[in-house]
């Protein structure tokens, strides 16, 4: 009895130190990452195959997914603003909760879930066919040659991905506002000019996406980096990078907008 | 033979997670030698090749090549330090994003400013001397596991390295490229002019081609000595590894309980 309970201490105690050792692992791989980014902007060329892969190719489903995002608020901000005869306010409606809120936070989701699960298994496939090692032997660091440039290019791509996001979602609510029910397209457009503020909304929303940049490619490179180099890790650091990284996306959403838009 | 050797390996132990992997490991490889490490699966070839190439830092002991000891060097020594050296892979690794082309151009391009014209040139010699000019364009995926091979040897002599590793070099190769890469293996130590370490278990291909042989079995070196002489040996390990016999100091069976008491044995259902 008594040899069971200090098994299952044991091992509680052994899975908590396990993450707090991993999550120690993984600062310092920030860092490092940090530290050998020279390459990644001296050979600016590295950095923007990457932004191909992981920005332009995500360019379809994040455009997509904005139209049908901001064609959806359209129909629901519609039907509720017009209970209060206001439909006029659709505009602020659909362009406040984009560029606050879904234009960052969705984008990153399948941002996430698109690139960052390529970039964990790129990552992880190369250690389990040892061209990381190969890298290595050969006299170059794989931080600085194939992490970095994959970091970088993630945060540069998300912010624009989330405008793109926000920018379609507004010309879908517009369809559907404007052109399918019959708002007026003169309140529609000024409305939302008069209330999108550029500090508050606008630059929130940018520092937000950049934020989650950070997130989602810290986690993707660092999964890929860490992954066992076995098909079956690679596959299990595929799904930890979605997982985490959306978790971690709604996380930090909740902090950064308790703090951006408390006054309001 | 110069008096110095190229690569000194003293005394070396290497414990990995408690368990002693490697165990008093003492090697001299000189220039112009081809020096095959040999022994079953899992008995420390490999680890010996990385504790080499600075992937590893030993327990306690040292690796020296040229001097320099390597787990003493800092990270840029380490990586001044593999300019000079080369290693093929098991499995090749090449990089699978790139072509070939790309893949030997590499280095060359990671570590000088040669202008782009004579870096053509120069990876057009290193694919012809292994005799894969042809196919500089293709990818990776469409090789054979044989021209992978061949063109993971082009990149790794991109350099011209002073020591090559090669880590199985002929593992699951036909008999024309297995002869091939063993050739290939020779010849370019001969003009390279440094030395070359085989991690294998292939005895016969290997005996062909090199100079000296180190014998490893569970962490320690249990014979060494030149193919005649290993051919000769009546060690009984490396005479059953030579020959390929079944049972010998290397058991057929894994350890187990008794036979009888194993059959015996209730079954337990989880």
């Amino acid at each position: 009895m008594l040899d069971k309970v200090v098994r299952a201490l044991t091992s509680l105690g052994r899975s908590v130190t396990d993450r707090i050792w991993r999550l120690g692992f993984a600062s310092r791989f920030f860092l490092a990452v940090f530290l050998y980014s020279g390459t990644a902007f001296r050979r600016f060329h590295l950095t923007i195959r990457e932004i191909y892969f992981t920005g332009v190719l995500s360019l379809i489903i994040i455009l997509v997914s904005g139209l049908f995002v901001g064609m959806v608020l359209g129909l629901q901000g519609y039907d509720t603003l017009q209970r209060y005869g206001s439909s006029e306010a659709l505009g602020i409606l659909v362009a406040l909760s984009l560029v606050r809120e879904l234009g960052p936070v969705v984008a990153a989701l399948l941002f996430a879930s698109r690139a960052g699960s390529a970039i964990t298994a790129e990552i992880g496939l190369m250690k389990a066919t040892e061209q990381l090692s190969a890298m290595e032997m050969m006299a170059v660091n794989p931080i600085a040659r194939v992490v970095a440039p994959r970091f970088w290019a993630g945060v540069i791509s998300m912010p624009l991905l989330a405008a793109l996001f926000s920018a379609l979602g507004v010309f879908g609510g517009y369809l559907i506002g404007v052109q399918f029910i019959g708002v007026d397209e003169g309140s529609f457009w000024s409305q939302m000019q008069a209330s999108v503020d550029f500090r508050q909304d606008i630059v929130n929303g940018v520092i937000k996406s950049f934020v989650f940049g950070v997130l989602v490619s810290w986690i993707a490179v660092f999964e890929g980096y860490d992954a066992e180099p076995t098909a079956e890790g690679v596959s299990g650091a595929t799904t930890r990078t979605v997982v985490t990284s959306s978790l971690a996306i709604l996380a930090a959403d909740f902090v950064l907008t308790a703090f951006m838009f408390r006054g309001i | 033979m110069s008096a110095e050797p190229l690569v000194k390996v003293s005394n070396l132990n290497f414990t990995y997670d408690r368990r002693p992997v490697l165990t008093g490991i003492n090697m001299e490889i000189h220039r112009g030698q081809v020096v095959a490490i040999m022994g079953s699966s899992g008995c420390g070839k490999t680890t010996t090749m990385r504790l080499i190439g600075g992937q590893l830092r030993p327990t306690s002991g040292s690796v020296s090549i040229g001097g320099q000891v390597v787990h003493e060097l800092d990270n840029d020594g380490l990586y001044q330090l593999r300019r000079r050296m080369g290693m093929l892979f098991q499995f090749g690794a090449l990089f699978t994003d790139m072509s070939v082309f790309d893949n030997v151009a590499f280095q060359m391009r990671e570590h000088t400013d040669l202008p782009e014209s004579l870096i053509h040139d120069l990876v057009l010699m290193k694919l012809h001397a292994v005799g894969l000019r042809g196919v500089h364009q293709l990818m990776p995926s469409e090789l054979s596991g044989g021209m992978a091979r061949r063109v993971a040897l082009a990149r790794a002599i991109a350099l011209d390295p002073l020591v090559m590793m090669y880590d199985e070099p002929f593992a699951g190769l036909d008999p024309i490229s297995l002869s091939v890469v063993g050739q290939l293996i020779r010849t370019l130590n001969d003009a390279l002019g440094g030395c070359s370490i085989v991690v294998t278990h292939d005895v016969q291909e290997s005996l062909k081609i090199v100079d000296y042989v180190y014998f490893v079995s569970a962490g320690k070196i249990v014979a060494e000595g030149t193919p005649a002489e290993i051919k000769k040996s009546t060690t009984p390990y490396v005479h059953q590894f030579v020959w390929g016999e079944a049972d010998g100091p290397v058991p057929f069976h894994y350890p187990a309980p008794p036979y009888g008491a194993s059959l015996l044995q209730e079954v337990v259902r989880a």
